[in-house]
């Protein structure tokens, strides 16, 4: 049964996976002008007619839609994305270099906000309405309003310019680097997982064996370490995936911002740059990896859950 | 009731609140003495605040404070735009799915699975970027991935009503599917719809906000937020005020909206009980 599930979740995945692709190849479809033309604006040459037609028929831009997408979905199959007009290097390869920078930056924001977010989310929904309960929902409230690059620019001001703690440009790719980028990624999405945390305790905490657990006088701080928080986690795992998820793709304005070297600011500039297979291959790597991670989410879950494996709602 | 008179108070603080954003957006000229935001004096350039300039002026001279508030122009008009886009179109599409079901239902909820499985921001930056940057093309692109939202939302709704026996009776009595729709199907999903897209305005203008500051939404000279921050960045060391009025207008325009519709929302929970 629980095969079959998979079998089907997969079967799914690899459609969207398909869907995916299409519109990814289609973006660049929704270009004004011609993107030879715009190829060699970007590049700062005016090239003649015969020039543009060349190079029209030598990256195959002549032959139908449809056979371009086929051909270009192909060599994705194989690893090939392609050449990037920008770098001249394979698309693949520029992305590997940058996918583990913007991993080590989304893994250590999400540590640093699982830091902050469940202590908080803890005391909030055991002292439920109490003032640190208030103090700490006006602090959610204010982290999920504050715009990311505003933290961000901020936190520079702060530490780079007026306290050169932190270098300005995040190049190095060492572990002070990685600081500034991470806090502001982490403020946000600490703000959001801390309301998620309550919620999610403060729903097991109002279930029967807690009242139980009391009732046979265990004590406080073991009820909810041992039997709340380990219920509680299920449904923050889910939440954890998709945060990484959309992690992966909001980086690029921190990465903007602190000039750290991941595949968000690449994916900007090729963008700016209109370089089609480097925004190609950047949508269609986020997205794959999304999808992944999503999968692994929901194979987690019937795996930490032995219930969900026998009424697979969730596989 | 006492409650509910409580809470309404509070909406009402906070509609006031929105309403003077709006306010001070349509009568920006004479908020600001009638000073153009587009007007550079040179001489005049990076200046500290000062009873003058309040908030400083930029690179060019141009008064930040005025430029601030004609950026709410900008900012608001296009967070309403993109909430209402995507409410007529994520609600007419999910009302029509969830009634109709079949073909119509598929394609629209594998259209939405697909959006799901997709990271919003990632899409929107390309095309926005590949349509050329303009707040035009910002819109189109929070639009395009934002809409699926509010499609399954509208959906599951009629799904909740559409087997209610007084559906039925409609259905039997030979009433037309579109009558049935704007009678029955549109105005119990509304309340729900426009309680999700007043929560919303705030992400939305974050979002479009973020698209500017990164160089796919407004261009300069607009006097456009993001663009404001993204503008003064260089000058983080020499005039950091360039980006101190904008950021706290996002964020105070952000807050206000963010706390209306919570409040709203809390509300229509009150009389839904």
């Amino acid at each position: 049964m629980y095969t079959k599930q998979l079998g089907k979740r997969l079967l799914q995945t690899v459609l969207v996976a398909l869907g995916i692709s299409f519109l990814t190849f289609f973006i660049t479809y929704l270009a004004p002008g011609d993107p030879v033309r715009t190829m060699f604006a970007a590049a700062g040459t005016m090239p003649d007619e015969e020039l543009i037609q060349e190079t029209r028929a030598a990256m195959g831009l002549n032959r139908p839609v449809l056979v371009q997408y086929a051909g270009w979905l192909c060599g994705c199959l194989k690893g090939d994305f392609g050449i990037s007009y920008a770098y001249h290097k394979p698309v693949a390869a520029l992305l590997m270099d940058r996918l583990w920078p913007t991993l080590k930056l989304s893994v250590f924001s999400m540590f640093l906000m699982l830091l902050v977010s469940v202590p908080a989310g803890m005391i909030q929904a055991t002292h439920k309405n109490s003032l640190a309960d208030h103090v700490l929902r006006g602090l959610t409230f204010f982290g999920v309003s504050m715009p990311n690059f505003w933290v961000g620019l901020l936190l520079m001001l702060v530490f780079c310019v007026r306290l050169p703690l932190f270098p300005v440009a995040s190049f190095g790719g060492d572990f002070k680097s990685l600081v500034l980028p991470s806090v502001t990624l982490a403020f946000a999405m600490s703000a959001k997982y801390t309301r998620q945390v309550r919620t999610a305790i403060l729903e097991e905490l109002s279930q029967d064996y807690v009242t139980g657990a009391r009732a046979r006088g265990i004590k406080e701080w073991k009820i909810l370490w041992l039997h709340v928080f380990p219920n509680a986690l299920l449904p923050l795992v889910t939440l954890l995936g998709l945060s990484l998820g959309s992690l992966l793709g909001g980086t690029a304005v921190v990465e903007v911002i602190f000039s750290y070297p991941g595949m968000g600011s690449l994916a900007v500039a090729a963008i700016t740059a209109y370089d089609y297979p480097l925004i190609q291959g950047y949508v269609l790597w986020i997205s794959l990896i999304y999808m992944l991670i999503n999968l692994a989410v929901d194979a987690s879950y019937s795996l930490a859950d032995p219930r969900m494996r026998q009424k697979g709602q969730r596989i | 009731m006492k409650m509910v008179v409580k809470k309404n108070k509070y909406v009402c603080l906070l509609s006031m609140l929105a309403f003077l954003i709006i306010l001070a957006a349509v009568f920006a000229p004479l908020l600001t003495g009638g000073v153009d935001p587009a007007a550079s004096v040179l001489k005049d350039a990076l200046k500290a605040p000062s009873a003058e300039h309040i908030f400083g002026t930029d690179k060019l001279g141009r008064d930040v404070f005025v430029r601030v508030i004609y950026g709410a122009r900008i900012s608001l008009s296009a967070a309403f735009l993109v909430v209402f886009l995507i409410f007529v179109l994520g609600t007419v599409l999910g009302v029509v799915a969830g009634y109709f079901g079949g073909w119509t239902d598929a394609v629209l909820m594998r259209t939405a699975d697909m959006m799901v499985s997709f990271p919003g921001m990632v899409f929107a930056m390309a095309i926005a970027g590949i349509l050329g940057p303009s707040i035009r093309n910002a819109v189109i692109a929070v639009a395009l991935v934002s809409w699926t939202k509010y499609a399954r939302l509208a959906r599951s709704l009629v799904l909740k009503i559409r087997n209610r026996d007084y559906v039925a009776a409609a259905v039997v009595t030979g009433s037309k599917s579109s009558y049935i729709l704007t009678t029955y199907m549109i105005p119990n999903v509304i309340p729900t719809m426009i309680v999700t897209a007043a929560t919303d305005i705030g992400g939305m203008m974050l979002e479009l906000a973020g698209l500017s500051f990164l160089g796919f939404g407004a261009k300069a000279p607009n006097p456009e937020w993001g663009l404001m921050l993204n503008e003064g960045r260089p000058f983080m060391q020499s005039a950091p005020w360039m980006m101190i009025g904008p950021g706290a207008a996002i964020f105070v325009v952000v807050v206000v909206f963010n706390l209306l519709g919570d409040a709203l929302r809390d509300v229509l929970d009150v009389r839904e009980e």
